[in-house]
């Protein structure tokens, strides 16, 4: 399409229709630059202040890094980080994927699309009121221990385990893994499938050998996204998994909000945002790859 | 694929279930809201409205619920602004950066709250604007506008490109055409856009408790409470916060449903 109008005027129509053109353009250009783009950047400096007297000065120091990755305790919770976001993302994925199937093959149109503005209530109601909820139901006099006690079974200790923080982090990924996956299986070649099936191919085969390969690209996403978003939640190992040891989010909540430390809350930040980066990238290479064979 | 009829029922069941898990936490803090139990469990204690009433009694929370009004509108507007003029550009425009420009518009939501939240927390307090109101406005557009941004641009793309162009040579300037063409076209998506950026800030706690130095909003509130210890109050916030959001869902929902079936 073209950007002036035809007009006699042609000098000041062009003017008027950058003009036009700009107004819609630079907002956003300025407002991401300067909230989003600017403390980003600015976070990464940060990382290499000093701290003196309780206050920050700007400065150019290895010091935080330093201080920072020669511990164990970071270590320790960088990769319990990665074990609990990995264990959540595969629980997720394997979990939402019968009932995306079930969406995706087995239900009419109009059924599907209710079932996914059910599945996005959940995005705008207050995860932490609901994260309290599962702590209440979880606990070891709460409503499963109080119901299975009745079958003469348990208690059994849920909170304050890696168990509790995995529901916590389903609580917050499932919903969207399910319609992501949804999407994915939805849009595949269904006589793609029903071919498999005349042919002899078995269910779990057509699933693997068939349904999986074409559905891949989406799949392969739902799974990054679950990822990034357990590896980010400070609530659900905070309140369901004990914090002990702390993950790299309860970590960034503790640095700041017990000791000023800005600087080595950001080098945990910048450790974290390197590795979702690597691990996007990764993801996103592996669902474009061409298929081999 | 051949009817497996058991197959097919376990198929059912299990979704059910999955539901189940995803529906049980909001179900029960709205049910523990009326319990009386300040531990509720299996069986329920009795009916009350106490933890309303202390909710409802509490000054601190009708000052976050303030707090967290001014800013769920602010940031709606904000947002719905810059995502339709972005909207608009990618639907009209093509232009050599425009990757780039996409890139910058919506990748805030991939980047984790908490992260997001100490880099605003540091930068406002550089720009020597922290603790205020402003700050978590600021913080909730960047958050939102994307989403406001997608919706319009949906809404766009179900135009038809010709109609733009015909109001040009009927002689309406760039200016009256957006706004009498494509401002009309896009409302549903703009009213929609508007209530779901709305229910999104309303919610967000990460950001929101970092920045804000003494303006609380509601989810800070109820992250302090939780905090401290079991207390049934939460539930009853939650149970508030809730209604909100779900009416503004529900509004954007059905402006977007019924114009589409008016048109079709």
């Amino acid at each position: 399409m073209s950007d002036s109008t035809p007009a006699k005027a042609a000098s000041s129509a062009a003017r008027q229709s950058s003009v036009f053109k700009l107004t819609f353009r630079l907002p956003i250009i300025i407002w991401q630059s300067l909230f989003f783009i600017g403390p980003l950047c600015f976070m990464v400096a940060m990382s290499f202040f000093i701290v003196r007297n309780y206050r920050m000065q700007e400065d150019f120091v290895m010091k935080n890094w330093l201080k920072m990755l020669g511990r164990d305790y970071f270590w320790d919770s960088y990769f319990l980080t990665w074990g609990l976001a990995g264990i959540g993302t595969v629980v997720t994925m394997l979990v939402a994927f019968p009932a995306a199937y079930t969406l995706a093959f087995k239900v009419s149109e109009t059924v599907r699309r209710w079932a996914i503005f059910m599945l996005i209530i959940p995005f705008f109601t207050s995860y932490l009121v609901r994260i309290f909820s599962w702590y209440v139901i979880l606990a070891e006099s709460g409503v499963i221990n109080a119901g299975l006690s009745y079958l003469g079974l348990g208690p059994f200790v849920m909170l304050n385990t890696k168990f509790g923080t995995v529901v916590g982090y389903m609580t917050l990924t499932l919903p969207l893994v399910i319609i992501l996956q949804t999407f994915a299986l939805a849009n595949i070649d269904k006589s793609l499938v029903e071919a498999a099936f005349n042919l002899g191919c078995r269910p779990f085969r057509t699933i693997y050998r068939v349904i999986l390969p074409m559905a891949r690209t989406g799949l392969i996403i739902a799974a990054v996204f679950c990822f990034i978003l357990s590896f980010g939640d400070f609530v659900s190992p905070y309140y369901l998994g004990g914090s002990k040891p702390p993950t790299l989010p309860i970590l960034i909540v503790d640095t700041v909000k017990s000791g000023q430390q800005w600087p080595r809350a950001a080098v945990v930040a910048v450790v974290m945002m390197v590795t979702l980066f690597v691990v996007a990238f990764a993801g996103i290479m592996a669902a474009y790859r061409r298929r081999v064979g | 694929m051949s009817d497996n009829r058991p197959l097919r029922w376990f198929l059912y069941g299990y979704l059910a279930l999955v539901f189940t898990f995803v529906f049980a936490p909001i179900l029960f803090s709205v049910i523990f809201s009326f319990n009386s139990d300040r531990f509720p469990t299996i069986p329920l204690g009795s009916f009350t409205l106490k933890w309303y009433q202390t909710v409802w009694n509490d000054p601190d929370v009708w000052e976050a619920a303030r707090t967290s009004l001014t800013v769920s509108l602010s940031t709606a507007t904000i947002a719905t602004l810059l995502g339709f003029a972005t909207a608009y550009t990618d639907y009209r425009y093509s232009f050599r950066l425009k990757p780039i420009y996409l890139g910058l518009v919506l990748l805030p939501p991939t980047i984790p709250l908490i992260i997001m939240a100490l880099a605003m927390l540091a930068w406002f307090a550089k720009l020597g604007i922290s603790g205020q109101v402003m700050s978590i406005i600021i913080a909730h557009s960047v958050l939102t506008a994307p989403f406001a941004m997608a919706i319009i641009r949906l809404r766009l793309s179900q135009m038809d490109p010709s109609l733009e162009s015909a109001a040009w040579n009927l002689g309406a300037s760039q200016w009256s055409a957006l706004r009498r063409v494509i401002v009309p076209f896009c409302r549903p998506a703009i009213i929609s856009s508007f209530c779901l950026t709305a229910a999104v800030s309303f919610d967000e706690f990460a950001i929101s408790w970092f920045v804000a130095g003494l303006n609380k909003t509601i989810p800070v509130i109820i992250l302090e409470i939780v905090t401290g210890n079991i207390d049934p109050q939460v539930n009853a916030i939650g149970s508030f916060v809730f209604l909100v959001s779900m009416t503004l869902v529900i509004i954007a929902q059905v402006v977007l449903m019924t114009r589409r079936k008016k048109e079709v």
